[in-house]
């Protein structure tokens, strides 16, 4: 093997390894209570990485999370109610690749205990409600199809239904391949549902970590009210490699980058894991409509008033 | 667009057919001096309708890929002109950029039938094709697109987008002008109109780039184009790891226009004249017209707020799941 193919595989065996963000290890499971930071190759204790959300102490690396971590680091103890739980897609297609895409699923599932790439439910943030929607990478590269599409719109149809502002966490290749011209149909219906949302005059901020790309950044992500961004998070239409393919040069380093969409006008922030609860509650603090010209929260709070007195 | 030099390009799965019509043209060259040849001709030339006809009917879907991406298929300004000879252009974003890949206008389908036209257009000459991008739109194409919708819905005109792209423009400008935030405020946008929209594929359906104009009340497909989340291309080499399996990719992705009726996604599919739209774009640039007058006259019955309705169902109806 030459030298460079050495460093090439290692650097693919590194990313795999991190791809697939692990459960707790178990207390005897010794290797697996440490992890090398991706950025900085710093050496780090699992339970402090995972204390310090997932964000390397020294230099600030954000490590991909699943959904379920997101849910502890952002809602309020106890209070997420997850919707949709059971939905799988039905592989509209009976498609195969080099396996078939109801094996790859079972396989998916199997590996990440997910039933498809993105959790979606009610809670309270800072004790206020929210639709809140998360995206889990490890799942098919976090890719959107049916299940995605559907959870996605219903989410925002219950936001609606109930005067809720929206939070939406992507990290997503794009359009999921497998169910071809279906997943595409996807994006104009989670847009359309935002459309109703946004006529609604409701809140929805969304959060774009790495990566994100493809079809979820041409609909719902890129159509926040706000919209921030993790550091270091790479975001985008095209893929770094068919640009460079298609304009045949080099692109800057840091092209892509939560920083560099920052400098270009795409996001309005880039907010630290470890202060994105804080910007979410400020945030949905700031856009809450004055509730005596809200009659329905008035009459909420009245009712809660005559609770408190009883 | 001026018809000059149209030598006819055989696809791959028509050279049995071009042997055959060489050898009639040959015979026919020699007809002057041997005139008995000309059973011959015409026993020939029934054979040729006959093998075009069958090879027509049993295509497979990289063929039709093939016919989607002929370099001789209309394109949306030739839609146009024959719809309209007196159509108006309509250039520019407002915002800095006029996008050639992207062709607005005002269009007179008929006495009582004004549109607003919108299409995404690929280049014939060498240096139309670098004009146009090779019919891939930048975030200012799409933003341009969305200026004239916007019209459309002021002045209460049906929308016509014709959709023949490959794709978004994949570069690095069009990525700093945020090309997913272009394409996303479209959907969402379209969504929203309060006139009818009916859009047609003639070519190719590349991805996001053609949904972007492409979110209607009706969804018609040209018999041989084809739709897909991603090129076939991209597919294989994705998912096989090279781009040679692209036959297998298009085959599994269910790209052409049959396969997406079944799936239920578009409401039509309209024929093509044997050998494929370029044998004669006027034909079928007079059906597409007639099933657009006949969608519109339809979506004309609905109010404002029922035919985005009806759009915004349709959309939503859309996926595959159990629970």
């Amino acid at each position: 093997m030459d030298l460079k193919d050495w460093f090439a595989s290692r650097q693919k065996r590194r990313e795999n390894e991190n791809s697939a963000p692990k459960p707790l290890p178990a207390s005897d499971d010794v290797c697996a209570l440490w992890k090398q930071c991706f950025q900085c190759r710093e050496m780090l204790y699992v339970r402090d990485l995972r204390t310090n959300m997932s964000v390397c102490p020294k230099c600030k690396y954000h490590f991909r999370i699943g959904a379920d971590e997101r849910v502890d680091q952002l809602a309020d103890e106890n209070t997420f109610q997850e919707l949709d739980a059971n939905m799988t897609s039905s592989d509209p297609l009976g498609f195969v690749d080099v396996d078939s895409y109801s094996n790859k699923q079972k396989d998916a599932e199997r590996k990440t205990g997910l039933k498809d790439a993105i959790l979606t439910g009610l809670c309270k943030l800072n004790g206020k409600p929210l639709a809140l929607g998360i995206m889990d990478f490890a799942y098919f590269g976090g890719s959107m199809g049916s299940v995605v599409g559907e959870k996605v719109t219903r989410l925002i149809e219950k936001a609606i239904e109930n005067r809720m502002p929206v939070v939406i966490i992507s990290s997503s290749g794009g359009a999921r391949m497998q169910e071809g011209l279906i997943s595409l149909m996807q994006l104009a219906k989670t847009s359309s549902a935002l459309k109703s949302l946004a006529d609604a005059k409701l809140l929805y901020i969304s959060i774009l970590c790495e990566p994100t790309f493809g079809g979820v950044t041409a609909s719902f992500a890129m159509l926040g009210d706000v919209i921030i961004a993790e550091p270091g998070a790479r975001i985008g239409f095209a893929g770094r490699r068919v640009i460079e393919e298609t304009i045949r040069q080099k692109l800057p380093a840091d092209f892509q980058t939560a920083e560099y969409l920052l400098k270009h006008g795409q996001v309005d922030m880039v907010v630290d894991r470890l202060k994105l609860k804080e910007t979410i509650g400020n945030l949905m603090e700031f856009h809450q409509a004055p509730s005596p010209s809200d009659s329905s929260s008035s009459k909420k709070k009245h009712q809660d008033k005559v609770g408190s007195k009883s | 667009m001026a018809e000059k030099d149209k030598r006819p390009i055989p696809l791959e799965f028509e050279k049995p057919l071009e042997l055959l019509r060489q050898q009639i043209e040959r015979l026919k060259d020699q007809l002057s001096n041997q005139p008995e040849l000309e059973g011959d001709v015409e026993r020939l030339e029934e054979q040729y309708t006959r093998l075009q006809k069958s090879l027509y009917s049993n295509l497979k879907p990289l063929d039709h890929l093939a016919i989607a991406r002929h370099p001789h298929r209309p394109y949306t300004r030739d839609y146009f002109d024959r719809w309209d000879p007196d159509w108006v252009e309509l250039h520019g974003d407002r915002k800095g950029a006029d996008d050639d890949a992207m062709v607005c206008g005002l269009l007179r389908l008929d006495n009582d039938m004004k549109v607003i036209a919108v299409g995404t257009q690929k280049g014939r000459s060498l240096r139309d094709k670098q004009q146009c991008n090779f019919g891939m739109p930048q975030p200012e194409g799409y933003r341009k697109a969305l200026r004239v919708f916007k019209h459309a819905d002021k002045f209460d005109l049906p929308v016509v987008t014709l959709i023949d792209t490959p794709g978004a423009y994949p570069g690095l400008t069009a990525e700093e002008h945020n090309q997913a935030e272009a394409i996303a405020v479209n959907l969402l946008e379209l969504s929203g109109l309060r006139v009818p929209v009916v859009s047609i594929v003639t070519g190719e359906g590349g991805s996001g780039g053609a949904l972007a104009i492409g979110v209607a009340n009706r969804i018609l497909m040209l018999e041989h184009s084809v739709y897909s989340v991603i090129s076939p291309e991209g597919c294989a080499s994705i998912l096989w790891k090279t781009k040679d399996r692209a036959m297998e990719a298009a085959q599994a992705m269910r790209i052409t226009a049959r396969e997406i009726l079944e799936l239920g996604v578009i409401d039509g599919v309209i024929d093509e004249p044997l050998g494929g739209a370029h044998q004669n774009p006027d034909v079928t640039a007079a059906t597409a017209k007639g099933v657009i007058i006949a969608q519109l006259r339809e979506l004309k019955q609905l109010s404002g707020d029922d035919v985005r309705k009806d759009r915004q169902r349709k959309f939503r109806a859309i996926g595959a799941f159990k629970e």
